[in-house]
């Protein structure tokens, strides 16, 4: 019973942990799937969208708290954080990797690393270097069930990073935008055909995965309320892995691996000593990429034709 | 005319693809430029289309307008002009129907969608029959009428074909010809491009013949089919 109980605990934790992976790593598949790189600045706009849903919080707090309801001002926060941020992801899409569509790949590989580090040391300039905290956007509550511990934020991170998921498999599968996004994946070059136009398609994917990133970004602040302007790069790195590990271009895959990612980390730290945490778990996802080297739901070879 | 190209020039890196080629096509239409592979004919759909960029001193224009002013996906949803690429280019991982309105995906007008649509699958019924299925599972034959169909959607001033005969079956062929004869009576101009001679003088009523990049011949189809240097080198006879 107890031992039952240990593993449901942390399969609670590691479900939060893995919702943070999968949520940001979407945002790698989802540009990959229509553009076939991967924007290397995806971490960073986490980072950025940590930050600009702090100044969001911070705002909302003071002018509302005590007027409106608590959720309130977190779904507030969390839309107009979604909205600015999407913002971001449309500038990276339209300064950094427009004019290098037809570069050579390593070209637009490097630009997303130069706009993350232009975020990193801007934030740093704009900020200062001193660390800011997330303000709660809830009272924390603890719940006791059967045994095994759970609060309101870890529910809320877990139930929220779901209903995004859901939200965007929808937007996919019934939109006409969504019907673009899968159609690129699939011939990227056949599309202008259709009368749809990339620089549409682009900038909007650019900027639903830097919507996810921003919510994922306030999520994290309230679980871990550091901020930090290099908060991005290990996170956003991991969340990569999942990518990858997913299989190129599967949203499906990333959210899976992205749990997965969650799930080894916290169960190898259960057994190991966390010092050795990253260590140990890197090295099994090593061993399962190398017996699926192209992930989960990769396709066999890429279905994609070029001229 | 509706479609004028002048002095078109496309060059793939330093390699010349098309050597000043001039033609012109009129409204209501159809025409053939015929050719062996490699003579500059997925070139020339490419260029009016707009996925390959053309010479900027070329002269490309539709119904009075320069095309080189257009980008891709405007030729298609402002324009009206469809493109049946080479190898058909279906979208597999999307289902026939959602391949058919992706196609639509600039235009507002739902009522003239919808009409479109069930002309559509009137004219392939195999379309129809299998609407839900995912496109990447239909038959060669099958693929190519969706190709067909969703040009049609996409833009119906005038269609650029590219090897439709591709990959079919006899049969299947004169299917596909049939329904592009009657795709042409509802007002579409249709500019084929074809390795299968034959076939598409027979079709057409006006062809071109193009050879290293450059236009060698015009004529009325019938006089192309009986001309000696295009019955040796096109026709096998």
């Amino acid at each position: 019973m107890e031992l039952l109980q240990y593993i449901l605990q942390n399969l609670i934790n590691a479900a939060e942990r893995g919702s943070f992976y999968a949520v940001i790593s979407i945002g790698y598949s989802m540009v990959y799937g229509v553009l076939m790189l991967f924007n290397f600045a995806h971490g960073d706009i986490f980072m950025v969208g940590a930050y600009i849903g702090f100044g969001i919080a911070t705002l909302f707090i003071g002018i509302f708290a005590g007027l409106l309801p608590a959720p309130l001002i977190f779904l507030a926060t969390v839309v107009t954080t979604m909205f600015l941020v999407s913002w971001v992801g449309v500038f990276v899409e339209v300064a950094g990797y427009r004019p290098l569509r037809n570069a050579p790949r390593a070209s637009a590989a490097i630009t997303g690393l130069m706009i993350g580090i232009i975020f990193e040391t801007g934030v740093l300039i704009l900020l200062g270097a001193t660390r800011l905290s997330f303000p709660p956007l809830m009272k924390s509550v603890t719940y006791h069930v059967g045994g095994i511990y759970i609060t309101n934020v870890k529910a809320m991170i877990i139930i929220i990073s779901l209903l995004l998921m859901v939200a965007l498999h929808a937007f996919i599968q019934k939109t006409k935008w969504g019907m673009a996004m899968r159609a690129m994946s699939y011939d990227f070059l056949a599309v202008p055909l259709m009368g749809v136009s990339i620089n549409t398609i682009a900038p909007l994917t650019f900027a639903m995965g830097a919507g996810l990133a921003s919510v994922a970004g306030i999520l994290y602040g309230q679980a871990y309320p550091i901020l930090d302007p290099y908060m991005g790069v290990i996170i956003g790195w991991k969340a990569f892995v999942a990518a990858i590990l997913g299989g190129r271009g599967s949203i499906k895959g990333a959210a899976f691996a992205g749990y997965l990612l969650g799930f080894i980390e916290i169960f190898v730290a259960t057994i190991f000593p966390s010092t050795l945490r990253d260590l140990i778990a890197y090295s099994i996802i090593l061993i399962i990429l190398s017996f699926k080297p192209r992930g989960f739901f990769g396709m066999e070879h890429s279905t994609k034709l070029r001229l | 005319m509706q479609l004028r190209v002048e002095k078109l020039r496309v060059s793939y890196g330093n390699i010349k693809a098309l050597h000043e080629i001039s033609f012109s096509v009129k409204a209501g239409e159809i025409l053939t430029i015929i050719g062996a592979n490699g003579a500059g004919k997925s070139t020339t759909l490419r260029a009016i289309s707009r996925m390959i960029p053309a010479h900027p001193e070329s002269i490309l224009e539709f119904e009075g307008k320069n095309l080189l002013k257009y980008s891709a996906d405007k030729v298609v949803s402002a324009l009206g002009i469809s493109h049946v690429p080479e190898g058909r280019r279906i979208f597999g991982n999307l289902t026939v129907t959602e391949n058919l309105i992706l196609a639509c995906f600039a235009r507002k007008d739902k009522k003239q969608i919808a009409r479109n649509k069930k002309w559509v699958f009137d004219l392939f019924n195999r379309l129809e029959e299998r609407k839900k299925q995912l496109a990447g599972t239909l038959s060669g034959g099958e693929q190519q009428m969706l190709a067909v169909g969703r040009a049609y959607m996409s833009g119906r001033k005038i269609m650029l074909l590219d090897e439709p005969s591709m990959g079919l079956a006899p049969l299947l062929m004169l299917d596909m010809f049939k329904a592009l004869k009657e795709i042409n009576s509802q007002g579409t101009t249709i500019l084929l491009v074809e390795q299968n001679a034959r076939l598409a003088l027979k079709f057409a009523r006006r062809g071109y013949v193009i050879e290293n990049g450059n236009l060698i011949l015009e004529g009325p189809a019938e006089e192309l089919l009986t001309n000696p240097d295009v019955k040796k080198a096109y026709l096998g006879a």
